[in-house]
């Protein structure tokens, strides 16, 4: 028996990493969850109806619902599927999106795991979660979910690029790949945080965080009207339950990282004003960083509201022809106004 | 246009467009009508709870109604049997002991019936209605066809609701 498994310690730190991982996850499941209420009524409600209503008060047990539904459903198996990877698949979605969380700051000081290439790692996660779909599609052998899957494929390649060219704006100013530092560096009031000297870098990495997520306007991947559901056609029950907590908690991954990049993460816009120094709750604290990321996750579903479908070709237009121009140029005029002294 | 002038408006123009796409202009006003409409007021119907309100001229199940002295309207004319579009109704009829003629058979097959209204309007009596009554259903074969027994109940039922339909609506019959 090697040295570290008789040595308490290490098993203590095991210990509280699993105990911090679970402090993140079933909050996480929970919101994801209440989510999908929560876009039901938004959707519904920007459409004039009411939205879910029927299962408890105001509709607020539908998601426990939809859970327990999904979950005594049989999963099928179709005949032809390449059964390893069909139920690997989910799974390949899944773990990217949730490992992600553990480099997210919540608050100075509230984090999982603070590595010095956070970003790099979020960044390289949340591209890997497109493999769970690509593998989806490819293993269930039906020409509808192998379509998606070769959209998805080529829509990563589109805006992973564009995406990782908007964060680069955000390496410039902060100088750091730490996410924390990162939030650090816009310390100083809401004048300070990032997205008022990287307003087209945030448009192009919002956009593109709905197009990596496949959300609408970008769905081209499920394409419902016209791929029936896209890559998950051949998917049930609890394996397409867990796909579905792939998608939502990409999403809220996507909103929490637009607070932390753009918004300055955990700090107040009234931070070091003498109203914050007067009421507590004005300062900086987990509370604000809850706020902004709400507010994006409020988005995604506002965008699904409001914006019909891209066509494929112009989806692939505005990334290549718009996105990847506009980035460069920005990182151009970044670079320059760096080398005159400019410092964020 | 010619030259130089229409250069400058085509110009300008393109100028505008690009302004208008790169500032997402357009993308706005969707998100502020969708925002809009977030607080607006809400369409939804709960249906078994809250439900439409119906014309007294509303054509559903069918009935046969009675003289308020308990005899039955239906002198089997057989004009509602012959201007069904839909050859839903038999009749069949009789002489009875008091030398009046009435039905022995009324049978209305509620899945060939249209609910056109016909059979009401060619009713010289007012015998044959159809009520407002919409939520019905049948749970097996062959209880789609509605017999004199049936439909006389319906009748005795609902004469008053239907009394009074009838009575809202004279003035246009």
């Amino acid at each position: 028996m090697p040295d570290w498994m008789t040595d308490l310690s290490v098993w203590l730190r095991v210990g509280e990493i699993l105990l911090g991982a679970m402090l993140i996850l079933l909050p996480l499941l929970a919101v994801v969850a209440y989510y999908t209420y929560a876009e039901r009524k938004v959707v519904g409600f920007m459409q004039m109806r009411l939205g879910p209503s029927r299962v408890g008060p105001r509709g607020l047990f539908q998601p426990i619902a939809d859970v327990l539904k999904l979950l005594t459903k049989e999963v099928v198996l179709p005949a032809q599927a390449n059964r390893g990877l069909f139920l690997l698949a989910p799974l390949a979605a899944l773990v990217p999106a949730l490992g992600a969380w553990a480099v997210v700051p919540f608050d100075d000081g509230l984090w999982l795991a603070n590595i010095d290439a956070g970003l790099l790692y979020v960044l390289a996660l949340t591209s890997l979660g497109a493999y769970g779909i690509i593998i989806a599609g490819w293993a269930s052998n039906s020409k509808y979910a192998l379509l998606g899957a070769m959209r998805q494929a080529a829509q990563v390649v589109s805006y992973e690029i564009a995406m990782g060219f908007a964060l680069v704006g955000v390496l410039m100013l902060s100088g750091s790949l730490n996410l924390a530092a990162i939030v650090q560096a816009q310390s100083g009031g809401i004048l300070d945080w990032f997205f008022l000297p990287l307003l087209p870098l945030l448009l192009v990495y919002l956009v593109s965080g709905v197009a990596e997520t496949n959300r609408l306007p970008f769905d081209v991947v499920e394409g419902e009207s016209e791929l029936v559901a896209g890559f998950h056609v051949e998917y049930s029950g609890s394996a397409f339950a867990v796909f579905f907590l792939a998608e939502y908690s990409a999403m809220i991954l996507i909103s929490a990282l637009t607070a932390i990049l753009f918004f300055g993460g955990w700090l107040s816009p009234f931070e070091g004003t003498q109203l914050a120094q007067a009421i507590p709750v004005l300062d900086s604290g987990i509370h604000w960083w809850l706020l902004k990321t709400a507010f994006f996750m409020f988005c995604f579903l506002w965008f699904r509201a409001t914006f019909p479908r891209y066509r494929y070709d112009q989806i692939m237009r505005l990334g290549w022809k718009v996105f990847i121009p506009v980035t460069l140029i920005w990182i151009f005029v970044l670079g320059a106004a760096r080398y005159a002294g400019y410092t964020g | 246009m010619p030259g130089i002038r229409g250069d400058i408006v085509r110009w300008l123009n393109s100028l505008l467009y690009l302004l208008r796409s790169l500032s997402l202009w357009d993308l706005f006003r969707g998100l502020r009508l969708t925002a809009r409409r977030l607080f607006s007021h809400k369409i939804t119907l709960r249906y078994p709870d809250e439900k439409t309100p119906k014309s007294p001229r509303f054509r559903g199940l069918h009935a046969l109604r009675r003289y308020p002295n308990g005899e039955e309207r239906c002198i089997a004319c057989k004009l509602c049997e012959a201007v069904c579009p839909a050859l839903a109704i038999t009749i069949e009829s009789e002489e009875r002991a008091d030398g009046s003629r009435r039905t022995t058979r009324y049978d209305i097959d509620l899945f060939k019936c249209v609910y056109c209204g016909f059979c009401e309007e060619a009713c010289p009596t007012d015998a044959v209605v159809e009520t407002d009554i919409l939520e019905f259903h049948f749970e097996r074969r062959g209880d789609q066809i509605m017999t004199k027994e049936d439909l006389l109940a319906v009748g005795d039922q609902y004469e008053e609701q239907i009394a009074e339909h009838r009575k809202s609506d004279a003035r246009f019959r």
